[in-house]
């Protein structure tokens, strides 16, 4: 337990063994899902996926930040940052806990 | 977006699949991130970005309206690093 990557492929399997789908086609519905998640994202809208969590595109303000090494001052500019903030129902099977049934 | 639109997003992309279809596929991906974290594992989206689990130690908090003392356990908490391509592309760097 732990310790392992889960890839795409792991996805893939998933949906295959699930759904009836051919191999290729669950290959690309995978594919669809994530890039259906992240072009909303582009645009600034965020993604709310019950019992799993939410994302949100946050703007950040251009600060002043320093370069660990040198000491140098540099200026960190404005971007969007992706965050992902996680439901309860995954805190809580993360921790071990059972939560079948659970909406949130 | 919430799930129920981002099922009927892909369904409208896939008029061969049926709605429910497309629902158990979107579930059974978020189930498998889930049932992975839950293991312990990491789950890695190449673009996407990567899940994983940090562990938190025991602590001892505060009650912060009786200021009491309380000890907290240590417990997991799910992390999300977001990937190279989805950050550049947040900021007009690609596409």
């Amino acid at each position: 337990m732990g310790g392992k990557t889960v890839t795409r492929a792991d996805l893939c399997e998933a949906v295959y063994q699930k759904v009836g789908l051919s191999r290729s086609e669950s290959a690309e519905l995978v594919e669809a899902v994530l890039t259906e998640i992240a072009d909303c994202l582009v645009t600034g809208e965020s993604v709310k996926l019950s019992s799993f969590g939410t994302f949100t595109v946050r703007s950040k303000t251009e600060r002043i930040g320093r370069n660990p090494k040198t000491g140098e001052e540099v200026p960190i500019l404005p971007r969007r940052v992706l965050v992902f903030k996680p439901s309860n129902v995954l805190k809580l099977r993360i921790n071990g806990h059972d939560t079948a049934g659970m909406e949130d | 977006m919430i799930k129920s639109e981002l099922v009927s997003r892909i369904a409208a992309r896939n008029p061969h699949l049926y709605q429910r279809d497309v629902e158990n596929i979107v579930n059974t991906i978020l189930d498998k991130v889930v049932e992975a974290l839950a293991n312990g594992d990491r789950v890695e989206l190449r673009g996407f970005g990567a899940f994983s689990v940090k562990s938190r130690p025991a602590r001892l908090g505060r009650n912060p309206r009786t200021g009491e003392k309380v000890e907290v356990d240590e417990k997991s908490v799910p992390f999300f690093k977001t990937g190279k391509e989805m950050r550049e592309r947040l900021n007009g760097d690609a596409d």
